[in-house]
């Protein structure tokens, strides 16, 4: 593995990186209200009493929601806490209409475990889970909509979250992305995050500090919010460049909040640790203890799909896929699922490369998703089996695909209705190359006189006159035996 | 119609029964009191023609036989209470003209019975208080007396619900209780106050003081109305996580049960300095009064209980500054504009809360700040356990305990205090069952040496009411207490 370590004026650093990701669960309503928890309606439409904070109106939980939490506990490897207490965090904001947030503070209902991450090279790393907990999302308040008010939409109120909690064991950018694209698909995989981070569905919150190797952890700072992968790697990147000429200059990095600006990339003082809030928590007297009985975490494990790592491992395993390709095929749950189907029955490697070379590069190209183009399992699955059983060559095949691609419809027929079907009959390729020797008698005695470049032009000619049909293994060999002689 | 008043909720349902009186006359009576003893400043808001509109839909199901528990009796709401298409404000600037669209569960659970809202209560103000002083619509007062015919306090916080019981200007009345704000009031008018176990009625549509303490109940003007009325709005509620899926007993059979073989517990702890002779006197009285009903009266220690006031006073502040931080002037209530939103938050919240209430909120978040949690609000929530199994302790060997209810009788309006902490000690033999969620009923036992009413209090197991009212029916019958104060309806003054 390459170091990770960032060489300054005055030597090396190393990057230490933890992330809090805030993920919306997939539910049909929110966490502690009835109010519809879908994205994109009209302001204020999925609003209820108890959202507004109206008085005398009291939470209750969504059973729902708690499910969706130990699923991505068990999905992470890590402790279910049966027993876990609903906290309130208090603070004053105009679109956190209880003056509090419902959250998990001392005993979240979900605690220690592993994430393991894909780097680019290949490699895999684990990294530590410290805690999941559920809470509540706050409003959104709009300062543009006119020149002295604040408008407040709180349709996201009360939506459920999991804060999902990593260690400190992130040690550079990619790391950091690599651990959100891992947790996306996890997520995505259990169906209890839609993973959107357009949306805000999935966001952010990165912690980096900077030290020297071997030394005690520096003073990290928190940038907040951020909603793509570019911007996770934009922000640390920015951080930790900030962070080490400020040191190395002889400054001090100050324990702040920060805030990333999208156009520039840079980060910026949201507050200090001066202005932090005294968020005064306190379990909530509104909720009792959660209690999950150990059945139903029994019953949520049994019902698990199979997930990315122990996919990647078994096409690794049991069918010699390279750990890239795994990753690769692994990441979306429609993508594995495609490849099994696809490859059942096939040259599993064979299909794999199809896949991630010929198919992902179409759809890049298109624009489309997987599941909304032409190509199904079957179709591709066929088109490798023509491959392998020799009825058309790897390079006619990039030819079928497109159209497969385009149009629809299967290999065969394709292969079929275009006669595009590899000839191996020996007798009719020995006729074509009688008939290029014949008519090149000139090349031939070049080629006896040693001039041994020339035999591609003879099995160019061959495929050229057999319409590239001919089986080009056949074609070399005869060739060779015939000019040989 | 005067002698209609005297009538009690369990008399006036045999009499509409009975096609005796209507619903109508009955209600019309009440709303005729309560404009005599307006003067008693005891309603914020006289719903009349609401009210007039229920007494004839419970006339057309007495007609009909359909006829509910409460079916045609007039009872008054504390403000506390949200109450849909009417004013709910819990007697603080900062909710004025505050009108619900949706009705709390207990109110709704009284008017599918057949009950008649009359109006809104005086309270203090989010229920803090217990002389109904820190009203945003003043005082409510009392409408007992003594010779010098000063204006008296009702207690509080549920002041307004007891003086209109005992007025006459209500039947029956709802009350919440987060520290003795049912019982303590009950007893300073002469009237019948339970605090149910926590749990029992759902705090849904209330506004919140504490949550972990507060509790509704019923006043009524004797015992076996109180259990008529509590049959009534006490229930299991799933849009209360705290609400209790307990099956509500069979209160009214209660009633007769007596007290033979009942064990009752005195606890040493509850004999203070220089306590009001007259209160131990009295308590003295309901000892005998057991015994002699049949009940074996046992000598009890609940050690932690001079811990309980203190404690009350951290965890009920430390809930109320965050239960209040709603009222912010965003989305209801009164709203002062300003530059900034944290000025309009300082100017709304300073305007719109009054000085006990703001009180409350400051010690509160003080308690939970960063610093002081472990040492205030941790602390406190132990002890509270400790009180709890002081109680536990206790009931393994008594199946109740009797205490006076207040440590004095009701006090003049505007008693100048200099300290604070000595209004809180009206609360300190009340504040323990909430502490420990246990129900607690107070029962008028007699009179003062002035001419104003004492309380008993009883306490039992959690969830055991039907205790209560079995203890608290031969209480009543031995005391013969008539509670007839002079500024009742149809009173002398």
């Amino acid at each position: 593995m390459t170091s990770n370590l960032v060489s300054g004026a005055t030597g090396d650093w190393e990057v230490v990186i933890g992330l809090e990701v805030h993920a919306q669960v997939s539910s049909n309503a929110k966490l502690f209200s009835g109010a519809s928890a879908t994205f994109g309606a009209d302001p204020n439409q999925n609003v209820s009493l108890v959202d507004a904070a109206m008085p005398g109106m009291l939470p209750v939980i969504n059973h729902e929601c708690v499910r969706q939490a130990v699923r991505t506990g068990l999905g992470l490897k890590a402790e279910i806490n049966l027993v876990s207490v609903f906290d309130r965090k208090n603070y004053f904001y105009a679109d956190l209409p209880q003056g509090y947030q419902i959250s998990q503070f001392k005993q979240p209902i979900v605690g220690e475990g592993t994430l393991r991450i894909d780097l680019p090279d290949g490699s895999s790393r684990n990294i530590g889970i410290e805690r999941l907990h559920l809470e509540q999302d706050a409003g959104k308040s709009m300062h543009d909509q006119h020149p002295s008010k604040s408008y407040i939409d709180l349709n996201r109120t009360g939506v459920a979250l999991m804060e999902i909690v990593s260690r400190p064991d992130m040690r550079s950018s990619i790391e950091a992305a690599a651990y959100v694209r891992k947790l996306r698909s996890i997520l995505r995989y259990l169906g209890t995050c839609d993973g959107n981070m357009e949306e805000g569905s999935l966001r952010a919150d990165v912690n980096v500090s900077v030290r020297r190797p071997g030394e005690a952890l520096g003073t990290r700072t928190e940038t907040k919010n951020l909603n793509s992968l570019r911007f996770i790697q934009q922000a640390i990147d920015f951080e930790v460049t900030r962070q080490i000429e400020i040191i190395e200059d002889g400054g001090e990095i100050d324990q702040e909040t920060r805030l990333f600006d999208t156009t520039t990339g840079a980060t910026r003082t949201m507050r200090s640790k001066e202005d932090a809030h005294d968020y005064r928590y306190f379990p909530d007297p509104d909720l009792l203890p959660l209690v999950i009985p150990q059945d139903e975490v029994n019953e949520l494990a049994a019902a698990l799909p199979e997930l990315p790592d122990q996919i990647k491992d078994r096409l690794i395993g049991d069918y010699g896929l390279s750990a890239y390709d795994a990753a690769v095929i692994t990441e979306e749950r429609e993508t594995a699922l495609f490849y099994e189907a696809a490859s059942a029955g096939h040259d599993r490697k064979l299909v794999a490369n199809w896949m991630t070379v010929e198919l992902f590069g179409a759809l890049n190209k298109s624009g489309q998703t997987l599941t909304e183009c032409n190509i199904t399992p079957e179709r591709l699955g066929g088109l490798v089996g023509l491959i392998s059983d020799g009825t058309i060559s790897g390079k006619i095949a990039k030819d079928v695909f497109a159209v497969m691609f385009e149009t629809g419809g299967d290999a065969a027929s394709i292969v079929e209705e275009k006669g595009l079907k590899q000839v191996s009959d020996s007798g009719a390729i020995e006729a074509l190359i009688d008939a290029v020797i014949a008519e090149n008698e000139d090349k031939v005695l070049e080629y006896r006189a040693g001039k041994d470049k020339l035999f591609g032009f003879f099995v160019g000619q061959v495929m050229k006159q057999s319409g590239g049909q001919a089986n080009p293994g056949m074609v070399n060999q005869i060739l060779r035996t015939k000019l040989d002689g | 119609m005067a002698d209609m008043l005297e009538l009690g909720a369990v008399e006036a349902r045999a009499a509409l029964d009975a096609r005796e009186i209507s619903a109508v006359e009955l209600t019309s009576a009440y709303i005729a009191a309560a404009e005599d003893t307006a003067g008693l400043n005891n309603y914020v808001a006289l719903t009349a023609e609401h009210a007039l509109e229920m007494a004839a839909a419970s006339d057309a199901r007495i007609a009909t036989g359909e006829a509910g528990l409460l079916e045609g009796v007039p009872i008054g709401v504390k403000d506390l209470f949200c109450t849909a298409g009417y004013t709910s404000t819990a007697c603080s600037n900062i909710l004025a003209g505050f009108t619900p669209t949706y009705e709390s569960t207990v109110t709704a659970n009284l008017w599918r019975e057949g009950g008649v809202m009359l109006g809104k209560l005086n309270c203090d103000e989010f229920a803090m208080g217990s002389a109904n002083e820190t009203s945003a619509y003043g005082p409510a007062i009392n409408p007992w007396q003594t010779a010098d015919g000063a204006d008296l306090v009702p207690g509080g916080s549920s002041g307004g619900s007891a003086s209109a019981v005992a007025a006459r200007s209500a039947l029956l009345a709802t009350g919440t209780d987060t520290g003795g704000s049912i019982r303590q009031p009950a007893a300073f008018c002469g009237v019948v106050g339970l605090k149910p176990t926590y749990g029992r009625c759902s705090r849904w549509g209330i506004v919140a003081f504490a949550s972990s303490l507060d509790q509704a109940g019923p006043f009524s003007r004797n015992v076996a109305d109180n259990a008529l009325m509590m049959q009534a709005m006490a229930g299991f509620d799933p849009k209360d996580s705290t609400s209790a899926d307990v099956p509500l007993q069979d209160l009214s059979a209660a009633l007769t049960r007596g007290v033979g073989g009942m064990k009752i517990g005195i606890p040493a702890e509850y004999v203070l300095d220089g306590m009001d002779p007259e209160v131990v006197t009295i308590w003295q009285q309901g000892q005998d009064w057991l015994r002699a009903a049949g009940a074996e009266l046992v000598d009890i220690s609940l050690p932690h209980t001079k811990y309980a006031l203190p404690a009350y006073y951290i965890i009920a502040p430390a809930e109320a500054s965050s239960n209040l931080a709603r009222y912010d002037g965003v989305r209801y209530g009164k709203r002062v504009e300003a530059e900034s939103l944290d000025e309009m938050y300082a100017l709304t919240r300073a305007e719109g809360f009054g000085e006990e209430v703001q009180r409350r909120i400051m010690i509160g978040t003080y308690v939970l700040s960063a610093g002081y949690y472990d040492a205030y609000y941790l602390k406190a929530q132990r002890v509270r356990r400790l009180i709890r199994n002081d109680f536990d302790t206790a009931f393994e060997n008594v199946d109740a305990i009797l205490t006076p209810a207040t440590p004095s009788a009701a006090f003049p309006v505007g008693r100048k205090v200099d300290d604070p902490v000595t209004n809180f000690l009206n609360d300190v033999f009340t504040v323990p069952a909430n502490l420990a969620g246990l129900p607690g009923m107070a029962v008028p036992a007699g009179m003062n040496g002035d001419g104003l009413p004492l309380g008993l209090q009883l306490l039992a197991r959690p969830f055991d009411e039907a205790t209560l009212y079995a203890a608290g029916q031969v209480l009543e019958d031995a005391a013969g207490f008539i509670a007839n104060p002079p500024r009742r309806a149809g009173g002398v003054s």
